[in-house]
């Protein structure tokens, strides 16, 4: 199902345009502002959604844990140096409830390290449940169901 | 000795010669000594496959392997080889096979569950023309079968004829700690999937090296709750190359907002958890044992950190391209919230682990680092120069890392010396 609603398009797709620059400008301390406070942020393999299998590789079930990752992120982890760079679609949405929408969009997410070369790190699409309040779309949850099964080394910075 | 190897000296459990991250043909060597030697090499969990039909696409150290419960429950594995022209009979990671007949796409040669040939389209030609010769025997044209086994629901197979019993294999001290984790029905909650640009033996010396726990994976001491007061012990099987190390949980309530109290300066993490259900652990085994790695060669790592339960395990594609798969599991009557502590707790662990990513990179450091170097040696000589079969407290030793090279050159025999030379 797809709906035609362009002001909320315009939000959904206001967000997701401003998730993506904010990742991969690395101002990753802005980032659980694109969550509401009670929060569910996923990032899992699409062949355990595929089979009904729940466990993720990240899941945050606030927001104060996305802070958290982001804290370990900058103090804690080691990882490879790297850029990223977030290829999003145009959402399509896929219900309305109230303030709440549900939308998908595909992303590819490229990623380059210091050797300089540009790969393609992980594919997949945003499940996302958004609130909309005083014109403004906030996540309830995303899922990032990613295709790249075959996680690259490691996977530190959020999708 | 306490002294780096001399150049071009024969690897030691204390000094190995890094050229054995590098050679492809010390990595076809392992191939033929280990993985298809007399090993039992871990396939897979039993809860995976548990109807008869079943089936999960995995493999031996390179070798893809297919394992698959026959229609009398039984467990099968057989190397994804098609005998006529070799190529992949089962295409899929995993699926159920409800009339056992695995069929090759190419020239549809089918086989049954236990990868016997029962089928060849043609076979007698078409009016007299063409077909087999009528000795043409189906059975002696059969996938490659492997032996067998499972403890605790715990699968291996072995291309040995005459290895000792999977449970001599494993011995009773790996048998006990993998009793403790399996101590009641499980359920796989997924996977994930993890690419290493590094050797297989980085990462499992990595498995087994407690030294580097509180150095590389910060993020216990950044958010100030290392504590030293835990009580943890290594131990090893008879051949060395298994081992297993337990760290009890804190004694008295876990508190740890306290931890930074008995922290060294160093360790003493300022940034504060905004949720610390995170690492909350519920003791759900009754010994109170909150992180337990057991390492069981060659190719699987079987965890419980907190309220994880995991398998990882190792694929060796290549001298320099090692796949880690990790099966996450709990148990078969948690109820819905279990699992969702279950599901925050593996924040910690996998490819994103809050206290595991780091594996990853080290891997691949170790392995850029050592390009060029074949002759000279690493340095493992912490906590001594011997391989023990227990050591308590661990954490300031490489005991286990010794054990796994000692079983490693034990089973490799002459076959690095013969590399060395016709390389030199």
């Amino acid at each position: 199902m797809s709906l035609v609603e362009p002001v909320l398009q315009g939000l959904v797709d206001s967000l997701n345009a401003a998730y993506g620059l904010c990742l991969d400008d690395d101002r990753l301390e802005e980032w659980p502002e694109f969550f509401v406070d009670d929060c569910l942020y996923q990032v899992i393999a699409r062949e355990n959604v595929d089979n009904g299998l729940p466990a993720a590789v990240m899941y945050c079930d606030s927001k104060g844990m996305l802070v958290d990752r982001v804290v370990a992120l900058r103090r804690a982890n080691v990882f490879p140096e790297h850029f990223s760079r977030h290829l999003i679609s145009r959402a399509v949405l896929t219900g309305i409830d109230g303030d709440t929408v549900s939308a998908e969009a595909s992303y590819a997410l490229l990623q380059t390290r210091n050797d300089g070369e540009t790969r393609i790190y992980n594919a997949g699409k945003y499940v996302d449940r958004l609130l909309i309040k005083d014109g403004v779309a906030k996540l309830v949850s995303r899922m990032c169901v990613y295709d790249t099964h075959r996680i690259a080394t490691l996977l530190a910075t959020p999708i | 000795m306490n002294a780096m190897a001399p150049v071009g000296a024969p690897s030691l459990p204390t000094a190995v010669d890094y050229r054995v991250y590098h050679d492809t043909q010390i990595f076809a060597a392992e191939q033929r000594n280990i993985f298809k030697g007399r090993t039992w090499c871990y396939l897979g969990l039993e809860a995976e496959i548990p109807n008869a039909g079943d089936f999960r696409a995995t493999h031996l150290g390179e070798t893809p392997v297919v394992l698959v419960r026959g229609q009398e429950g039984k467990l099968h594995a057989w190397v994804n080889r098609c005998a006529h022209k070799g190529a992949t009979v089962c295409r899929s990671l995993r699926g159920n096979q409800a009339d056992g007949a695995f069929v090759c796409v190419y020239h549809q040669w089918a086989y049954d569950s236990e990868g016997t040939l029962v089928g060849v389209p043609f076979r007698r030609g078409m009016k007299g023309v063409g077909g087999y010769e009528k000795d043409f025997d189906l059975a002696s044209h059969s996938l490659e079968k492997l032996r067998v086994e499972s403890y605790k629901g715990m699968v291996f197979g072995t291309f040995s004829a005459d290895i000792e019993s999977l449970d001599d294999f494993l011995g009773p001290v790996m048998r006990k700690y993998i009793d403790r984790v399996f101590q009641r029905p499980i359920k796989v909650l997924g996977y994930s999937r993890q690419y290493m640009a590094g050797n297989w033996k980085l990462y499992s010396e990595n498995s087994r090296d407690s030294y580097h726990g509180g150095l590389l994976h910060l993020f216990y001491p950044t958010f100030g709750i290392y504590r030293q007061s835990q009580d943890s012990a290594g131990e090893l099987a008879e051949q060395g190359f298994h081992n297993v190390f337990t760290v009890s949980k804190p004694k008295g309530d876990i508190d740890y907002g306290s931890f930074g109290d008995e922290a060294n300066r160093e360790m003493q993490g300022s940034a504060k958890l905004q949720d610390e259900r995170l690492l909350q652990f519920r003791p759900e085994i009754e010994d109170d044992v909150g992180l337990h790695i057991q390492s069981l060669f060659p190719s699987v790592v079987l965890q419980q950190i907190q309220n994880t339960l995991a398998t990882r395990q190792i694929v060796t594609h290549g001298v320099d391209k090692t796949e880690l798969v990790w099966t996450y599991f709990g148990y078969a009557d948690d109820d819905e919230e279990t699992t969702r502590h279950r599901l925050r707790n593996l924040n910690l662990v996998g490819p994103s682990g809050l206290i595991s990513m780091e594996d990853g990179e080290a891997v691949e450091l170790c392995q850029q680092g050592t390009v060029g170097a074949e002759g000279k040696h690493s340095f493992i000589e912490m906590g001594g120069d011997d391989v023990r079969g227990y050591y308590a407290p661990m954490g300031m030793d490489e005991n286990a890392v010794r054990g796994f090279w000692k079983g490693y050159l034990s089973l490799m025999g002459d076959a690095l010396a013969v590399s060395a030379e016709a390389s030199a």
